[in-house]
């Protein structure tokens, strides 16, 4: 093929005339600016990712019973989802152009290995961006199944676009499907990339933590509302519904979680070395639960003998290899990626305690705890499990340093060598802070409005 | 062959964004010249309206089109982002500010509010395809080099024919959005404003012709070779095309006809596009990168153009779906002029 050939030939010489040395000043500045718009757009679209499935729960309840708290409660909903989903729309937009603007020479050199995911990622949220306009613009305007039916390609393409983002994600972590020769990319297989190894554990993990994220958030909205004497039936229906289905996720993530730490075990030593803070190769290694990591060590931590030989590799005697068997120049910075890891699992486990106490209270005695402090949990529940999220994507994107695609491109090599990073990161920088600003201040807003009155009778099916 | 039909793909999408996403900044041009709170009101009120349920969907033609771009053509892609650099960033920018203000406007409860939102939204609808056409510009008139390295970050796009481009991206947007606004104008049974938007329309049309003709002189001088594809062979018949078409347009204008005004005026500004690239082709970076160098190979291209046939399956008719739900009035809001504090009247 000689087009193939035209562009090996290109790319080479492309490698021969060394990536464009490239200040690491702004190196750092291009990751954190990467870093920040990501940690803006994750959390946004966990709502896209299950939202719909939520709010599309309740008008189902509504299409069953026919109450119309449901079908208040649902549409009231979809014009929060539908809002965020626009923000996060454009926020993935700036990501898409950064992904090309910090890193042109990984786009450049494997575009065409992970491009069809973001291809068939496009498609999604294309499908997904029409079908929500039909449904929140909809309301009452279709027949009650029709738009209940317009609910669900929202549902299914949430899952899929989001599948598709994260197979690029696996594949930088894990990649597959091309091969290297002298330098060039060839013998190119596009769907080999995108169903990697490490597909699966982050696309349920992610998945899972979409729930968890907005099912806390929504309960938390409500909890406050509860706390502060509002104890009517629509919203009784709207604290339940979302905390009970974050409360069924959290169990959940910590098995998904254990299965990503054995993979990364298994795929990416030196990363669960630096989760874990092991300098050394060790045989029957220990873990250390909790704690902060400073300059190599760990404080208020209480160390289990043999556990993380157990955990990552299920053998209590199990070698665990350290950061000590790959030199210091392949090794990612420790501190952040620790700190991150046990900042995720703590939150975690709390979540996972807070959602036992309530699905105990709920299935045993068939009603919502009573007291104060569980409500009160609940409401920081929402913002700490952002905190988990975050965290959970920089012990993945840190601890994959320094690499952009793990072990084949250095994050060095694929940086732009454009000179006005730093007015870029601080544009985005100011802009995201407005956004948030707006953000909140457009949930207060709606928060306050009093919920939409509706006879029955208008309700109509 | 895959080439051409990557190829093919990515001008479709391109053509699509800049007349559905075009017309939607073209309403945000609008919205900024619609005068004083009060003066301003309905024709505000009608561009929340119109672009209510589709500005995402149109807005996702972008992705759709950078998604082909850096599939198809990574390295082009490489190139492109490493010399332009600050006019997409600007517009990147440009679209946050823009998509976040727009969907908050209607929640703003004092006329302060309101003209925060308002004017970021209707600024950086002028701003967004203004960047942009100056990328196109700036690619169409061989200002990105060979890489690895990139052009200089300014001189790159502030040639005349970038420039040029930028201007004529904003006019035509603001001319597809008049007509288009027109028609829904009479849908929703408002003759005020099918008499200004038909006014704006024609001056539009007015104003994007001359430009198109005044900017041949500018294209000649400053991109000779752009010049020549436009005015001979296939970019010709397109050009010529885009004329009929327009002048068909501002005919079904003139006598209120806006419905088939609608399609015209989108052939009009397509025909331009489509010249633009037989104009260019076969190169995709003029004298630096041909489309086939440029390209993936087919172990990449034929995969993508299985893809493009699942998103066809699939999005062609949900976007039926949603236009003629549109178009039939089924998704419209009650028309609410724009003044600001009139959240407490809402049903
Ligand atoms: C609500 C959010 C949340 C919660 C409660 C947890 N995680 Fe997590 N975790 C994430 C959200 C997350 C994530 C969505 O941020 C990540 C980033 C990449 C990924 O696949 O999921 C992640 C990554 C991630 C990875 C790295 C995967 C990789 O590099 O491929 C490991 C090993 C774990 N998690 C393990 C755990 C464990 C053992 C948890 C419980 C105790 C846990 N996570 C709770
Ligand atoms: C339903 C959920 C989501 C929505 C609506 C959404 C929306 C978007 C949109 C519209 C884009 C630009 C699309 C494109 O260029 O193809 C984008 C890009 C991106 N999103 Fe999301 N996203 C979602 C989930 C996720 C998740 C779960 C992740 C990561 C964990 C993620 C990470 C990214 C990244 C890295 C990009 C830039 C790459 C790209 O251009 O595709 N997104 N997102
Ligand atoms: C799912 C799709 C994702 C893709 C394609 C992606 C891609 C990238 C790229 C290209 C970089 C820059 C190169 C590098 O430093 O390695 C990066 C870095 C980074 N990403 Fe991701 N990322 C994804 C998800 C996320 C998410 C959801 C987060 C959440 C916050 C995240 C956090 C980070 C961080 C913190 C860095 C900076 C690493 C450093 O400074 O050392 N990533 N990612």
């Amino acid at each position: 093929m000689p087009a193939l050939d035209l562009l090996g030939g290109a790319l080479s010489a492309l490698g021969q005339a060394n990536f464009p040395s490239v200040d690491q000043d702004y190196l750092l500045e291009a990751r954190q600016m990467q870093a920040l718009s990501l940690g803006v757009h994750i959390p946004l679209v966990c709502f896209g990712i299950s939202f719909p499935a939520i709010v599309l729960f309740v008008e189902g309840l509504y299409l069953r019973t026919g109450d119309p708290v449901y079908h208040q409660l649902a549409k009231r909903w979809s014009k929060v989802m539908l809002i965020l989903f626009a923000v996060g729309v454009v926020t993935g937009t700036i990501l898409s152009f950064e992904l090309g603007l910090l890193w042109p020479e990984w786009m450049a050199k494997f575009g065409d290995v992970f491009g069809i995911a973001f291809a068939l990622e496009g498609v999604s949220f294309f499908v997904e961006a029409i079908f929500i306009s039909i449904y929140v613009y909809g309301w009452d305007r279709l027949s009650s199944k029709t738009h209940f039916k317009m609910g669900i390609p929202i549902v299914i393409t949430g899952f899929t676009g989001s599948m598709m983002v994260i197979a690029v994600n696996g594949w930088m972590n894990q990649p597959t499907g091309f091969t290297l020769r002298d330098g060039e990319v060839v013998d190119v297989q596009p769907f080999a990339a995108l169903f990697n190894s490490n597909l699966w554990h982050e696309l349920i993990h992610m998945y899972l933590a979409g729930f968890i994220v907005s099912g806390f958030i929504v309960a938390g909205v409500y909890a406050l509302a509860r706390l502060r004497g509002r104890r009517d039936r629509y919203h009784r229906v709207a604290l339940i519904v979302p905390l009970t289905v974050a409360c069924l996720a959290t169990p959940v993530q910590l098995l998904v979680g254990d299965w990503a730490a054995r993979t990364v075990a298994e795929n990416q030593p030196t990363k669960l070395a630096a989760f874990e803070g092991l300098d050394e190769t060790t045989k029957g290694a220990g873990l250390t639960l909790g704690g902060v990591y400073v300059d190599g060590e760990t404080y208020l931590g209480i160390t289990i003998p043999d556990l993380l030989s157990l955990l990552a590799f299920h053998d209590p005697n199990a070698t665990v290899q350290g950061l000590d068997a790959v030199p210091e120049s392949d090794r990612p910075p420790v501190g952040p990626v620790r700190n991150a890891f046990t900042a995720m699992v703590m939150i975690g486990s709390a979540l996972a305690a807070l959602a036992a106490v309530y699905l105990f209270v709920w299935f045993r005695r068939w009603r919502l705890p009573r007291s104060k402090w569980f409500y009160r949990a609940v409401v920081i529940a929402g913002p700490l499990s952002v905190v988990a999220l975050i965290s959970g994507w920089i012990a993945t994107e840190v601890g994959r340093q320094p690499w952009i695609v793990y072990e084949v491109m250095r994050t060095s090599e694929a940086v732009t060598g454009a000179d006005g990073i730093p007015i870029g990161y601080a544009t985005v920088a100011v802009v995201y802070l407005t956004l948030a600003a707006v953000v909140v201040w457009l949930l207060r807003r709606l928060a306050r409005q009093p919920v939409e009155r509706e006879l029955p009778a208008e309700v109509g099916r | 062959m895959t080439v051409d039909l990557v190829t093919a793909v990515l001008v479709i999408g391109v053509t699509a964004y800049a007349v559905l996403g075009g017309a939607d900044f073209g309403a945000g041009f609008w919205d900024l010249t619609a005068g004083g709170a009060q003066r301003g009101a309905r024709v505000r009120g009608l561009v929340k309206r119109s672009m209510g349920p589709v500005w995402e969907a149109n807005h996702v033609w972008l992705i759709f089109v950078l998604v082909i771009f850096w599939t198809g053509f990574p390295e082009a892609f490489g190139a492109v982002m490493s010399t332009l650099y600050v006019p997409l960033f600007a517009a990147a920018v440009g679209i946050i500010l823009r998509g976040v203000a727009f969907a908050v406007r209607g929640e703003a409860a004092t006329i302060r509010e309101a003209r925060g939102f308002g004017a970021t939204f209707a600024l950086s609808s002028v701003l967004v395809p203004f960047f942009f056409g100056a990328t196109i510009g700036a690619i169409a008139s061989g200002q990105v080099p060979a890489p690895p390295g990139g052009g200089d970050p300014i001189d790159s796009w502030t040639n005349a024919t970038s420039l040029y481009i930028g201007v004529l991206a904003v006019a035509t947007g603001a001319y597809l959005a008049a007509v288009f606004m027109a028609a829904d104008a009479v849908r929703a049974g408002l003759p005020d404003l099918i008499r200004a938007f038909r006014a704006r329309a024609l001056g539009a049309a007015a104003v994007t012709g001359a430009l198109a003709i005044g900017g041949i002189l500018v294209v000649r001088e400053d991109a000779p070779d752009l010049y020549d594809g436009l005015t001979s062979g296939a970019g010709l018949v397109a050009v010529i095309g885009s004329v009929i078409a327009g002048s068909v347009t501002a005919a079904l204008l003139w006598r209120g006809r806006f419905g088939p005004a609608r399609f015209t005026s989108a052939v009009a500004v397509g025909a331009v596009i489509v010249g633009f690239a037989l104009a260019l082709s076969p190169d995709l970076l003029p004298g630096v990168l041909s489309l086939d160098q440029a390209a993936a190979g087919d172990d990449t291209l034929i995969p993508l153009l299985a893809c493009v046939v699942i998103a066809v399956v699939i999005l062609v008719p949900s976007l039926t779906l949603l236009y003629r739900l549109t178009l039939r009035g089924t998704l419209d809001t009650e028309f609410r002029p724009i003044v600001a504090a009139d959240r407490e009247e809402r049903p």
